[in-house]
Protein backbone atom coordinates (compact mmCIF):
# COMPACT_ATOMS: atom_id res chain seq x y z
CA UNK A 1 0.00 0.00 0.00
CA UNK A 2 2.68 2.57 -1.11
CA UNK A 3 2.36 6.09 -2.12
CA UNK A 4 3.35 6.84 -5.91
CA UNK A 5 3.90 10.76 -7.88
CA UNK A 6 5.33 10.80 -11.36
CA UNK A 7 5.86 14.53 -13.00
CA UNK A 8 7.28 15.71 -16.43
CA UNK A 9 7.70 19.24 -17.44
CA UNK A 10 7.56 18.44 -21.16
CA UNK A 11 9.41 21.36 -21.98
CA UNK A 12 12.06 20.45 -19.50
CA UNK A 13 11.38 23.41 -17.30
CA UNK A 14 12.95 22.42 -14.19
CA UNK A 15 10.97 22.49 -10.68
CA UNK A 16 12.75 22.14 -7.66
CA UNK A 17 11.59 19.36 -4.81
CA UNK A 18 9.91 21.18 -2.51
CA UNK A 19 6.69 20.06 -3.88
CA UNK A 20 6.61 16.85 -4.37
CA UNK A 21 7.84 16.38 -0.93
CA UNK A 22 4.67 18.22 -0.09
CA UNK A 23 3.00 15.81 -2.28
CA UNK A 24 4.33 12.88 -1.46
CA UNK A 25 4.29 13.24 2.55
CA UNK A 26 0.03 13.81 2.28
CA UNK A 27 0.29 9.99 1.10
CA UNK A 28 1.99 9.24 4.37
CA UNK A 29 -1.20 7.08 5.44
CA UNK A 30 -0.05 4.84 2.01
CA UNK A 31 3.77 4.60 3.99
CA UNK A 32 5.05 3.49 7.39
CA UNK A 33 8.13 5.27 7.85
CA UNK A 34 10.36 2.55 6.44
CA UNK A 35 11.34 4.17 3.20
CA UNK A 36 10.93 6.52 0.99
CA UNK A 37 13.02 8.09 -2.03
CA UNK A 38 13.09 10.49 -4.81
CA UNK A 39 14.06 10.26 -8.62
CA UNK A 40 15.21 13.94 -10.21
CA UNK A 41 16.23 14.28 -13.79
CA UNK A 42 17.91 16.93 -15.19
CA UNK A 43 20.11 18.19 -11.55
CA UNK A 44 23.36 17.33 -12.89
CA UNK A 45 24.02 19.70 -16.02
CA UNK A 46 27.43 20.24 -15.16
CA UNK A 47 28.43 16.73 -15.26
CA UNK A 48 25.35 15.71 -18.42
CA UNK A 49 27.98 13.54 -20.33
CA UNK A 50 28.90 11.38 -17.32
CA UNK A 51 26.93 8.45 -15.16
CA UNK A 52 26.09 9.97 -11.83
CA UNK A 53 26.77 7.10 -9.81
CA UNK A 54 25.14 7.19 -6.51
CA UNK A 55 25.98 4.74 -3.66
CA UNK A 56 25.51 3.53 -0.43
CA UNK A 57 28.59 2.68 1.19
CA UNK A 58 28.81 1.00 4.81
CA UNK A 59 32.08 2.58 5.31
CA UNK A 60 34.58 4.33 3.37
CA UNK A 61 37.51 1.73 3.60
CA UNK A 62 37.19 -1.74 1.76
CA UNK A 63 34.24 -1.14 -0.22
CA UNK A 64 35.05 2.07 -1.58
CA UNK A 65 38.15 1.04 -2.49
CA UNK A 66 36.90 -1.88 -4.07
CA UNK A 67 34.31 -0.06 -6.41
CA UNK A 68 37.41 3.03 -6.85
CA UNK A 69 39.77 -0.01 -8.40
CA UNK A 70 36.33 -1.29 -10.76
CA UNK A 71 35.69 2.20 -11.78
CA UNK A 72 39.35 2.98 -12.38
CA UNK A 73 39.88 -0.16 -14.28
CA UNK A 74 36.79 0.30 -16.96
CA UNK A 75 36.77 4.00 -17.21
CA UNK A 76 37.45 7.42 -15.56
CA UNK A 77 35.97 9.29 -12.61
CA UNK A 78 35.87 12.87 -13.29
CA UNK A 79 34.53 13.84 -9.99
CA UNK A 80 33.62 12.20 -7.09
CA UNK A 81 32.00 13.05 -3.27
CA UNK A 82 30.13 12.22 -0.66
CA UNK A 83 26.40 13.40 -1.14
CA UNK A 84 25.50 16.13 0.94
CA UNK A 85 22.75 15.28 3.50
CA UNK A 86 21.29 17.08 6.54
CA UNK A 87 21.30 15.32 9.86
CA UNK A 88 17.52 14.26 10.82
CA UNK A 89 15.78 12.95 13.83
CA UNK A 90 14.45 10.35 12.08
CA UNK A 91 16.71 8.70 10.42
CA UNK A 92 19.58 6.64 11.58
CA UNK A 93 22.85 7.36 8.80
CA UNK A 94 23.10 3.34 8.38
CA UNK A 95 25.21 3.92 5.00
CA UNK A 96 27.10 6.71 3.81
CA UNK A 97 25.57 8.11 0.28
CA UNK A 98 28.68 8.61 -2.56
CA UNK A 99 28.44 9.98 -5.74
CA UNK A 100 30.67 9.75 -8.74
CA UNK A 101 30.99 11.27 -12.01
CA UNK A 102 32.39 8.61 -14.04
CA UNK A 103 32.79 7.65 -18.14
CA UNK A 104 33.20 4.19 -19.15
CA UNK A 105 36.43 3.30 -21.67
CA UNK A 106 34.81 1.34 -24.26
CA UNK A 107 37.90 -0.03 -24.93
CA UNK A 108 38.54 -1.70 -21.99
CA UNK A 109 35.42 -4.02 -21.76
CA UNK A 110 37.73 -6.86 -24.19
CA UNK A 111 34.85 -6.76 -26.47
CA UNK A 112 32.65 -8.69 -24.53
CA UNK A 113 30.16 -5.74 -24.09
CA UNK A 114 28.55 -3.27 -26.70
CA UNK A 115 28.01 0.02 -26.07
CA UNK A 116 28.83 2.66 -22.85
CA UNK A 117 25.96 1.25 -21.02
CA UNK A 118 26.79 -2.30 -21.21
CA UNK A 119 29.59 -1.31 -19.59
CA UNK A 120 27.74 1.11 -16.31
CA UNK A 121 25.25 -1.92 -16.50
CA UNK A 122 27.92 -4.70 -15.74
CA UNK A 123 29.64 -2.37 -13.19
CA UNK A 124 26.27 -2.00 -11.00
CA UNK A 125 25.47 -6.00 -11.30
CA UNK A 126 28.77 -6.48 -10.20
CA UNK A 127 29.10 -4.03 -7.21
CA UNK A 128 25.23 -4.91 -6.12
CA UNK A 129 26.19 -8.47 -6.35
CA UNK A 130 29.77 -9.03 -5.56
CA UNK A 131 31.45 -6.09 -3.20
CA UNK A 132 29.94 -6.35 0.67
CA UNK A 133 29.50 -2.93 1.45
CA UNK A 134 28.59 -1.04 -1.53
CA UNK A 135 25.21 -0.81 -3.34
CA UNK A 136 24.95 1.43 -6.58
CA UNK A 137 21.57 2.53 -6.45
CA UNK A 138 21.48 5.21 -9.26
CA UNK A 139 23.27 4.85 -12.19
CA UNK A 140 21.89 7.61 -15.14
CA UNK A 141 23.08 10.65 -16.66
CA UNK A 142 22.30 14.05 -15.63
CA UNK A 143 19.98 12.43 -13.25
CA UNK A 144 19.94 10.78 -9.47
CA UNK A 145 18.19 8.43 -7.21
CA UNK A 146 17.84 9.69 -3.30
CA UNK A 147 16.20 7.27 -0.93
CA UNK A 148 16.44 6.13 2.89
CA UNK A 149 14.51 4.20 5.48
CA UNK A 150 12.27 6.90 6.81
CA UNK A 151 9.40 8.94 6.16
CA UNK A 152 9.07 11.18 2.86
CA UNK A 153 9.75 14.49 4.61
CA UNK A 154 12.55 13.42 6.86
CA UNK A 155 14.29 11.70 3.86
CA UNK A 156 13.77 14.47 1.36
CA UNK A 157 14.97 17.13 4.27
CA UNK A 158 18.16 14.87 4.66
CA UNK A 159 18.93 15.12 1.23
CA UNK A 160 17.96 18.40 0.76
CA UNK A 161 16.08 17.53 -1.67
CA UNK A 162 14.67 21.41 -2.38
CA UNK A 163 18.24 22.30 -3.64
CA UNK A 164 17.71 19.93 -6.87
CA UNK A 165 15.81 21.14 -9.89
CA UNK A 166 14.58 18.63 -12.69
CA UNK A 167 12.16 17.95 -15.06
CA UNK A 168 11.61 14.80 -14.10
CA UNK A 169 10.44 13.62 -10.75
CA UNK A 170 9.35 10.33 -9.37
CA UNK A 171 8.82 9.76 -5.44
CA UNK A 172 7.74 6.89 -3.79
CA UNK A 173 6.41 6.61 0.43
CA UNK A 174 6.94 2.93 1.11
CA UNK A 175 4.90 0.39 3.38
CA UNK A 176 7.20 -2.73 3.06
CA UNK A 177 4.71 -5.93 3.09
CA UNK A 178 6.76 -8.56 2.16
CA UNK A 179 10.39 -7.61 1.34
CA UNK A 180 12.70 -5.73 4.45
CA UNK A 181 12.73 -2.36 5.04
CA UNK A 182 16.50 -1.10 4.43
CA UNK A 183 18.15 1.67 2.41
CA UNK A 184 18.42 -0.15 -0.65
CA UNK A 185 15.27 -1.64 -0.49
CA UNK A 186 13.90 1.99 -1.10
CA UNK A 187 12.10 2.68 -3.99
CA UNK A 188 13.21 4.36 -6.56
CA UNK A 189 14.84 1.09 -8.25
CA UNK A 190 17.12 2.31 -10.90
CA UNK A 191 19.57 0.82 -13.88
CA UNK A 192 20.70 3.85 -16.20
CA UNK A 193 18.27 6.49 -16.99
CA UNK A 194 15.05 3.85 -15.47
CA UNK A 195 13.83 4.33 -12.65
CA UNK A 196 10.51 2.76 -11.59
CA UNK A 197 8.16 3.62 -8.68
CA UNK A 198 5.24 0.75 -7.38
CA UNK A 199 3.06 0.23 -5.85
CA UNK A 200 2.20 -3.09 -4.83
CA UNK A 201 3.92 -6.46 -5.32
CA UNK A 202 5.19 -8.62 -8.36
CA UNK A 203 4.06 -12.20 -7.90
CA UNK A 204 5.34 -13.11 -10.72
CA UNK A 205 8.89 -11.77 -9.23
CA UNK A 206 10.58 -15.25 -9.64
CA UNK A 207 9.71 -15.78 -13.28
CA UNK A 208 10.65 -12.38 -14.25
CA UNK A 209 13.85 -12.64 -12.43
CA UNK A 210 14.65 -16.35 -13.97
CA UNK A 211 14.09 -14.13 -17.56
CA UNK A 212 16.37 -11.13 -16.93
CA UNK A 213 19.28 -13.03 -15.28
CA UNK A 214 19.08 -14.86 -18.36
CA UNK A 215 20.19 -11.57 -19.91
CA UNK A 216 23.05 -11.34 -16.88
CA UNK A 217 21.37 -9.05 -14.89
CA UNK A 218 21.71 -9.78 -10.99
CA UNK A 219 18.68 -9.13 -8.85
CA UNK A 220 20.49 -8.28 -5.64
CA UNK A 221 18.46 -5.94 -3.70
CA UNK A 222 16.07 -8.21 -1.87
CA UNK A 223 12.24 -6.50 -3.13
CA UNK A 224 10.39 -6.94 -6.26
CA UNK A 225 10.27 -3.96 -8.07
CA UNK A 226 14.21 -4.01 -8.70
CA UNK A 227 13.44 -6.99 -11.74
CA UNK A 228 10.71 -3.95 -12.94
CA UNK A 229 14.01 -1.54 -13.91
CA UNK A 230 15.97 -4.68 -15.27
CA UNK A 231 12.86 -5.32 -17.45
CA UNK A 232 12.45 -1.89 -18.76
CA UNK A 233 16.11 -2.07 -19.59
CA UNK A 234 16.07 -5.01 -21.57
CA UNK A 235 12.88 -4.94 -23.73
CA UNK A 236 12.77 -0.79 -23.85
CA UNK A 237 16.87 -0.68 -24.68
CA UNK A 238 18.22 -3.60 -25.14
CA UNK A 239 15.50 -4.83 -27.23
CA UNK A 240 14.37 -1.63 -28.83
CA UNK A 241 10.86 -1.71 -28.08
CA UNK A 242 8.43 1.36 -27.63
CA UNK A 243 7.54 2.23 -24.35
CA UNK A 244 3.85 1.30 -25.43
CA UNK A 245 5.05 -2.31 -26.95
CA UNK A 246 6.86 -2.11 -23.13
CA UNK A 247 4.02 -1.68 -21.22
CA UNK A 248 2.05 -4.42 -23.17
CA UNK A 249 4.18 -6.94 -22.60
CA UNK A 250 4.59 -6.69 -18.71
CA UNK A 251 0.57 -6.10 -18.68
CA UNK A 252 -1.10 -7.70 -21.77
CA UNK A 253 -4.62 -7.58 -22.89
CA UNK A 254 -6.40 -10.43 -21.87
CA UNK A 255 -6.50 -13.32 -24.89
CA UNK A 256 -10.32 -12.98 -24.85
CA UNK A 257 -9.79 -9.33 -25.81
CA UNK A 258 -7.29 -9.98 -28.14
CA UNK A 259 -9.85 -12.69 -30.22
CA UNK A 260 -11.72 -9.34 -30.65
CA UNK A 261 -9.48 -7.10 -31.98
CA UNK A 262 -8.89 -6.22 -35.99
CA UNK A 263 -6.53 -9.36 -37.29
CA UNK A 264 -3.32 -7.01 -37.26
CA UNK A 265 -3.84 -5.94 -33.69
CA UNK A 266 -4.46 -9.55 -32.59
CA UNK A 267 -1.27 -10.54 -34.32
CA UNK A 268 1.30 -7.93 -32.94
CA UNK A 269 -0.53 -8.55 -29.70
CA UNK A 270 -0.26 -12.19 -29.87
CA UNK A 271 3.43 -11.92 -30.82
CA UNK A 272 4.20 -10.19 -27.72
CA UNK A 273 2.45 -12.28 -25.39
CA UNK A 274 4.07 -15.38 -26.84
CA UNK A 275 7.59 -13.62 -26.98
CA UNK A 276 7.26 -12.37 -23.86
CA UNK A 277 5.64 -14.80 -21.89
CA UNK A 278 8.67 -14.49 -19.09
CA UNK A 279 7.86 -10.77 -19.03
CA UNK A 280 4.39 -10.34 -18.19
CA UNK A 281 4.08 -9.54 -14.44
CA UNK A 282 1.33 -10.64 -12.06
CA UNK A 283 -0.11 -9.55 -9.05
CA UNK A 284 -1.08 -5.66 -8.14
CA UNK A 285 0.87 -2.85 -9.42
CA UNK A 286 0.83 0.90 -10.29
CA UNK A 287 4.09 1.78 -11.31
CA UNK A 288 5.55 4.99 -13.03
CA UNK A 289 9.14 4.73 -14.78
CA UNK A 290 11.19 7.65 -15.62
CA UNK A 291 13.36 7.03 -18.65
CA UNK A 292 15.86 9.42 -20.81
CA UNK A 293 12.67 10.58 -22.86
CA UNK A 294 9.65 10.68 -20.54
CA UNK A 295 7.93 9.31 -17.74
CA UNK A 296 5.55 5.74 -18.35
CA UNK A 297 2.57 4.82 -15.85
CA UNK A 298 0.83 2.01 -15.93
CA UNK A 299 -1.21 -0.91 -13.66
CA UNK A 300 -1.53 -4.51 -13.70
CA UNK A 301 -3.95 -5.95 -15.73
CA UNK A 302 -7.37 -5.62 -13.58
CA UNK A 303 -6.40 -2.62 -11.77
CA UNK A 304 -5.99 -3.86 -8.28
CA UNK A 305 -3.70 -0.44 -7.19
CA UNK A 306 -4.90 3.11 -7.44
CA UNK A 307 -3.50 5.40 -9.94
CA UNK A 308 -4.69 9.12 -11.44
CA UNK A 309 -3.76 11.07 -13.95
CA UNK A 310 -3.63 14.91 -14.15
CA UNK A 311 -2.46 17.61 -17.19
CA UNK A 312 -1.59 21.01 -17.07
CA UNK A 313 0.06 22.51 -20.32
CA UNK A 314 3.52 21.24 -20.03
CA UNK A 315 2.74 19.05 -17.24
CA UNK A 316 1.76 15.78 -16.73
CA UNK A 317 1.13 14.36 -12.87
CA UNK A 318 0.88 10.40 -11.96
CA UNK A 319 -0.43 9.44 -8.78
CA UNK A 320 -1.81 6.93 -6.10
CA UNK A 321 -3.82 9.90 -5.58
CA UNK A 322 -5.53 12.89 -6.99
CA UNK A 323 -4.73 14.90 -3.74
CA UNK A 324 -1.07 14.73 -3.90
CA UNK A 325 -1.53 15.90 -7.67
CA UNK A 326 -3.57 18.66 -6.27
CA UNK A 327 -0.61 19.68 -3.72
CA UNK A 328 2.00 19.96 -6.99
CA UNK A 329 -0.25 21.54 -9.00
CA UNK A 330 -4.16 23.16 -7.80
CA UNK A 331 -5.01 24.64 -10.80
CA UNK A 332 -4.70 21.17 -12.51
CA UNK A 333 -6.59 19.88 -15.43
CA UNK A 334 -7.99 16.53 -17.23
CA UNK A 335 -8.10 15.04 -14.05
CA UNK A 336 -9.00 10.83 -14.69
CA UNK A 337 -8.38 7.62 -13.70
CA UNK A 338 -6.88 5.22 -16.45
CA UNK A 339 -7.92 1.68 -17.52
CA UNK A 340 -5.78 -1.37 -16.18
CA UNK A 341 -2.70 -1.94 -18.40
CA UNK A 342 -3.16 0.96 -20.18
CA UNK A 343 -0.12 3.12 -20.81
CA UNK A 344 0.08 6.76 -19.73
CA UNK A 345 3.13 8.43 -21.27
CA UNK A 346 4.73 11.49 -21.16
CA UNK A 347 7.46 12.76 -23.53
CA UNK A 348 9.41 15.64 -23.63
CA UNK A 349 8.73 17.97 -26.88
CA UNK A 350 11.32 18.46 -29.46
CA UNK B 1 -30.34 25.98 11.12
CA UNK B 2 -27.06 25.79 12.77
CA UNK B 3 -24.40 25.75 10.61
CA UNK B 4 -20.77 25.48 11.58
CA UNK B 5 -17.74 26.03 9.39
CA UNK B 6 -14.40 24.14 9.34
CA UNK B 7 -11.57 24.75 7.75
CA UNK B 8 -9.77 21.75 6.97
CA UNK B 9 -6.30 23.45 5.15
CA UNK B 10 -3.12 21.65 6.03
CA UNK B 11 -5.19 19.50 9.06
CA UNK B 12 -4.61 15.65 9.52
CA UNK B 13 -7.94 13.57 9.45
CA UNK B 14 -8.19 12.69 13.25
CA UNK B 15 -8.56 16.39 14.67
CA UNK B 16 -10.77 17.09 11.43
CA UNK B 17 -12.76 14.19 12.44
CA UNK B 18 -12.90 15.05 16.62
CA UNK B 19 -13.58 18.80 14.87
CA UNK B 20 -17.14 17.26 13.24
CA UNK B 21 -18.15 14.77 16.02
CA UNK B 22 -17.81 18.08 18.30
CA UNK B 23 -19.62 19.97 16.41
CA UNK B 24 -22.59 17.57 16.02
CA UNK B 25 -22.67 16.61 19.61
CA UNK B 26 -23.43 20.17 20.12
CA UNK B 27 -26.15 20.30 17.68
CA UNK B 28 -24.93 21.41 14.71
CA UNK B 29 -27.40 20.89 11.39
CA UNK B 30 -25.09 21.26 9.09
CA UNK B 31 -21.12 21.42 8.50
CA UNK B 32 -19.22 22.99 6.21
CA UNK B 33 -15.60 21.47 5.33
CA UNK B 34 -13.70 24.02 3.42
CA UNK B 35 -10.08 23.43 1.67
CA UNK B 36 -10.30 19.95 2.11
CA UNK B 37 -7.51 18.09 0.27
CA UNK B 38 -7.32 14.17 0.46
CA UNK B 39 -8.11 14.08 4.64
CA UNK B 40 -9.14 10.19 4.70
CA UNK B 41 -12.54 8.96 6.94
CA UNK B 42 -14.56 11.69 6.28
CA UNK B 43 -17.54 11.47 8.18
CA UNK B 44 -16.44 7.82 9.61
CA UNK B 45 -18.85 6.08 11.34
CA UNK B 46 -20.88 9.07 12.28
CA UNK B 47 -24.66 9.26 13.18
CA UNK B 48 -27.79 11.60 13.10
CA UNK B 49 -29.44 13.49 10.57
CA UNK B 50 -26.29 16.16 9.87
CA UNK B 51 -25.62 17.54 6.69
CA UNK B 52 -21.71 17.68 5.70
CA UNK B 53 -20.85 20.23 2.70
CA UNK B 54 -17.15 18.83 1.56
CA UNK B 55 -15.35 21.90 -0.55
CA UNK B 56 -12.56 19.58 -2.16
CA UNK B 57 -10.98 16.47 -2.47
CA UNK B 58 -11.85 14.29 0.41
CA UNK B 59 -9.35 10.89 0.55
CA UNK B 60 -10.23 7.48 1.01
CA UNK B 61 -13.05 6.03 2.53
CA UNK B 62 -15.76 9.07 2.99
CA UNK B 63 -18.44 8.30 5.04
CA UNK B 64 -17.12 4.94 6.13
CA UNK B 65 -20.04 3.17 8.82
CA UNK B 66 -21.80 6.69 7.92
CA UNK B 67 -25.05 5.91 9.37
CA UNK B 68 -27.62 8.40 8.70
CA UNK B 69 -25.81 11.75 7.16
CA UNK B 70 -26.10 13.27 4.32
CA UNK B 71 -22.41 14.74 2.91
CA UNK B 72 -21.88 16.46 -0.28
CA UNK B 73 -18.79 16.67 -2.22
CA UNK B 74 -17.98 19.39 -4.28
CA UNK B 75 -15.25 18.25 -6.02
CA UNK B 76 -14.07 14.59 -6.88
CA UNK B 77 -13.82 11.72 -4.12
CA UNK B 78 -10.92 8.92 -3.69
CA UNK B 79 -11.34 5.07 -3.33
CA UNK B 80 -14.03 3.57 -1.45
CA UNK B 81 -16.76 6.40 -0.40
CA UNK B 82 -19.65 4.92 0.98
CA UNK B 83 -17.07 1.95 2.25
CA UNK B 84 -19.58 -0.55 4.87
CA UNK B 85 -22.18 2.71 4.33
CA UNK B 86 -25.16 2.13 6.62
CA UNK B 87 -27.76 4.72 6.35
CA UNK B 88 -27.36 8.20 4.72
CA UNK B 89 -26.36 9.61 1.48
CA UNK B 90 -23.50 10.83 -0.11
CA UNK B 91 -23.18 12.87 -2.76
CA UNK B 92 -20.46 14.00 -5.63
CA UNK B 93 -20.57 16.47 -8.14
CA UNK B 94 -17.59 15.13 -9.46
CA UNK B 95 -15.72 10.99 -10.23
CA UNK B 96 -14.68 9.11 -7.66
CA UNK B 97 -11.90 6.23 -7.95
CA UNK B 98 -12.35 2.62 -6.92
CA UNK B 99 -14.36 0.49 -4.70
CA UNK B 100 -17.52 2.80 -4.44
CA UNK B 101 -19.69 1.41 -2.11
CA UNK B 102 -17.80 -0.63 -1.61
CA UNK B 103 -19.49 -3.21 1.02
CA UNK B 104 -22.07 -1.06 1.33
CA UNK B 105 -25.23 -1.85 3.27
CA UNK B 106 -28.31 0.90 3.32
CA UNK B 107 -28.52 4.39 1.87
CA UNK B 108 -27.46 6.14 -1.55
CA UNK B 109 -24.15 7.00 -2.81
CA UNK B 110 -24.94 9.07 -6.37
CA UNK B 111 -22.00 10.22 -8.92
CA UNK B 112 -22.58 12.65 -10.74
CA UNK B 113 -19.89 11.92 -13.14
CA UNK B 114 -17.51 8.58 -13.57
CA UNK B 115 -16.17 5.64 -11.21
CA UNK B 116 -13.13 3.65 -11.11
CA UNK B 117 -13.10 -0.23 -11.13
CA UNK B 118 -15.14 -2.42 -8.63
CA UNK B 119 -17.85 -0.13 -8.27
CA UNK B 120 -20.47 -1.98 -5.71
CA UNK B 121 -17.92 -4.64 -4.58
CA UNK B 122 -19.58 -6.59 -1.92
CA UNK B 123 -23.01 -4.46 -1.42
CA UNK B 124 -25.19 -6.29 0.34
CA UNK B 125 -28.70 -6.08 1.64
CA UNK B 126 -30.83 -7.00 4.53
CA UNK B 127 -34.31 -7.42 3.32
CA UNK B 128 -36.06 -4.18 2.48
CA UNK B 129 -35.27 -1.85 4.52
CA UNK B 130 -31.54 -1.99 4.50
CA UNK B 131 -31.02 -1.95 1.07
CA UNK B 132 -28.06 0.48 -0.55
CA UNK B 133 -28.43 2.34 -4.06
CA UNK B 134 -25.21 3.77 -5.99
CA UNK B 135 -26.32 5.33 -9.03
CA UNK B 136 -23.08 6.71 -11.03
CA UNK B 137 -23.83 9.29 -13.61
CA UNK B 138 -21.31 8.22 -16.10
CA UNK B 139 -19.99 5.57 -16.91
CA UNK B 140 -17.58 3.05 -14.44
CA UNK B 141 -14.55 0.88 -15.48
CA UNK B 142 -14.47 -3.16 -15.22
CA UNK B 143 -15.87 -5.60 -12.34
CA UNK B 144 -18.83 -3.45 -11.15
CA UNK B 145 -21.10 -5.04 -8.77
CA UNK B 146 -18.26 -7.49 -8.03
CA UNK B 147 -19.35 -10.12 -5.55
CA UNK B 148 -22.65 -8.21 -5.05
CA UNK B 149 -25.00 -9.57 -2.81
CA UNK B 150 -27.50 -7.62 -2.76
CA UNK B 151 -28.92 -3.94 -3.47
CA UNK B 152 -28.76 -1.57 -6.65
CA UNK B 153 -25.92 -0.30 -8.98
CA UNK B 154 -27.27 1.84 -11.72
CA UNK B 155 -25.20 3.46 -14.77
CA UNK B 156 -27.01 6.31 -16.19
CA UNK B 157 -24.18 6.94 -19.15
CA UNK B 158 -24.53 10.41 -19.48
CA UNK B 159 -22.91 11.89 -21.95
CA UNK B 160 -21.68 8.52 -23.30
CA UNK B 161 -22.53 6.17 -26.53
CA UNK B 162 -22.81 2.99 -24.36
CA UNK B 163 -23.04 3.70 -20.56
CA UNK B 164 -20.83 0.71 -20.21
CA UNK B 165 -18.02 -0.49 -22.47
CA UNK B 166 -15.68 -2.35 -19.69
CA UNK B 167 -15.87 -5.72 -19.48
CA UNK B 168 -16.78 -8.13 -15.65
CA UNK B 169 -20.52 -6.91 -15.16
CA UNK B 170 -21.60 -8.54 -12.27
CA UNK B 171 -18.37 -10.63 -11.95
CA UNK B 172 -19.17 -13.10 -9.01
CA UNK B 173 -22.46 -11.76 -8.54
CA UNK B 174 -25.19 -13.86 -6.19
CA UNK B 175 -27.64 -11.27 -5.34
CA UNK B 176 -29.09 -7.42 -5.50
CA UNK B 177 -28.96 -6.08 -9.42
CA UNK B 178 -27.47 -3.53 -11.85
CA UNK B 179 -28.88 -1.77 -13.99
CA UNK B 180 -27.30 -0.24 -17.18
CA UNK B 181 -28.64 2.72 -19.34
CA UNK B 182 -29.46 1.14 -22.67
CA UNK B 183 -28.02 -1.68 -23.92
CA UNK B 184 -24.81 -4.01 -22.24
CA UNK B 185 -22.46 -5.84 -24.89
CA UNK B 186 -22.85 -9.76 -23.86
CA UNK B 187 -18.56 -9.84 -23.56
CA UNK B 188 -18.90 -7.33 -20.58
CA UNK B 189 -20.81 -9.85 -18.45
CA UNK B 190 -18.24 -11.20 -15.94
CA UNK B 191 -18.86 -14.78 -14.41
CA UNK B 192 -21.89 -15.67 -12.53
CA UNK B 193 -23.76 -12.53 -14.51
CA UNK B 194 -27.00 -12.75 -16.67
CA UNK B 195 -29.04 -10.30 -18.09
CA UNK B 196 -32.72 -9.94 -17.45
CA UNK B 197 -35.62 -7.75 -19.39
CA UNK B 198 -35.73 -4.68 -17.50
CA UNK B 199 -39.57 -4.25 -17.40
CA UNK B 200 -42.33 -1.43 -16.61
CA UNK B 201 -42.62 -2.81 -13.39
CA UNK B 202 -38.71 -2.38 -12.89
CA UNK B 203 -38.98 1.12 -14.24
CA UNK B 204 -41.55 2.00 -11.21
CA UNK B 205 -39.89 0.81 -8.87
CA UNK B 206 -36.52 2.50 -9.96
CA UNK B 207 -38.09 5.90 -10.89
CA UNK B 208 -38.00 7.57 -7.36
CA UNK B 209 -34.66 7.05 -6.96
CA UNK B 210 -33.80 8.06 -11.15
CA UNK B 211 -35.87 10.97 -9.91
CA UNK B 212 -33.81 11.95 -6.71
CA UNK B 213 -30.58 11.58 -8.32
CA UNK B 214 -31.14 14.06 -10.98
CA UNK B 215 -32.92 16.47 -8.27
CA UNK B 216 -29.32 16.34 -6.93
CA UNK B 217 -27.47 17.60 -9.75
CA UNK B 218 -29.95 19.52 -11.77
CA UNK B 219 -30.96 16.60 -15.09
CA UNK B 220 -34.47 16.32 -16.34
CA UNK B 221 -35.42 12.79 -15.05
CA UNK B 222 -38.58 12.81 -17.50
CA UNK B 223 -35.37 11.61 -20.20
CA UNK B 224 -34.31 8.48 -18.13
CA UNK B 225 -37.96 7.53 -17.20
CA UNK B 226 -38.21 4.69 -20.19
CA UNK B 227 -37.88 1.16 -20.40
CA UNK B 228 -34.45 1.54 -22.31
CA UNK B 229 -32.17 -0.34 -19.55
CA UNK B 230 -30.16 -3.38 -19.40
CA UNK B 231 -31.00 -5.00 -15.98
CA UNK B 232 -28.02 -7.90 -14.82
CA UNK B 233 -28.50 -10.26 -12.01
CA UNK B 234 -27.04 -13.88 -10.57
CA UNK B 235 -27.75 -16.56 -13.10
CA UNK B 236 -29.54 -18.16 -9.99
CA UNK B 237 -29.89 -18.15 -6.24
CA UNK B 238 -26.54 -20.29 -5.86
CA UNK B 239 -24.32 -19.15 -9.10
CA UNK B 240 -21.60 -20.83 -7.83
CA UNK B 241 -22.47 -23.64 -5.63
CA UNK B 242 -20.37 -26.24 -7.92
CA UNK B 243 -17.05 -24.48 -6.90
CA UNK B 244 -17.66 -25.01 -3.20
CA UNK B 245 -19.72 -28.21 -2.98
CA UNK B 246 -19.76 -31.66 -4.36
CA UNK B 247 -21.64 -35.17 -4.21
Amino acid sequence: MCGIIGFIDRTKSRMDGSSIKAALSLMNERGSGDGAGYAAYGIYPEYADYYALHVFFDNLGEPKKKVDELLQQLGEIVHQEEIPTTPQPGIKKVHIPWRYFFKPSEDLMSGKVASEKDVVTYIVMEVNANVKGATIFSSGKNMGVFKASGWPEDVANFYRIEDYKGYIWLGHNRYPTNSPGWWGGAHPFNLLNWSVVHNGEITSYGTNQRYVEGYGYKCSLFTDTEVVAYLFDLLGRQHGLSYETVVKALAPPFWDDIDRMSAKEAELNKAVRLTYGSALMNGPFAIVVGTENGIVGFTDRIKLRPLVVGENGSRLYISSEEAAIRVLDPEVKNIYTPRAGEPIIGRFIE
Amino acid sequence: MKTVKIDARGMHYTPLNQKIRNAVADGAEEIILDNVLGQRFIGDGLRGNVRIIVNGVPGGDLGMFMSGPTCIVHGNAEHAPGNTMDKGMLVIHGSAGDAVAHSMRGGKVFIKNNIGYRGGIHMKQYEVEARPILVVGGTAHSFLGEYMAGGLVLVLGIGKDKAMTDRGIGSGIHGGEIIIRGEVDDFLLGGGAKKFKFTESDLERIAPIIKSFCEQFGYDAAEFLDTNYTKIGPVSSRPFASKYVWE
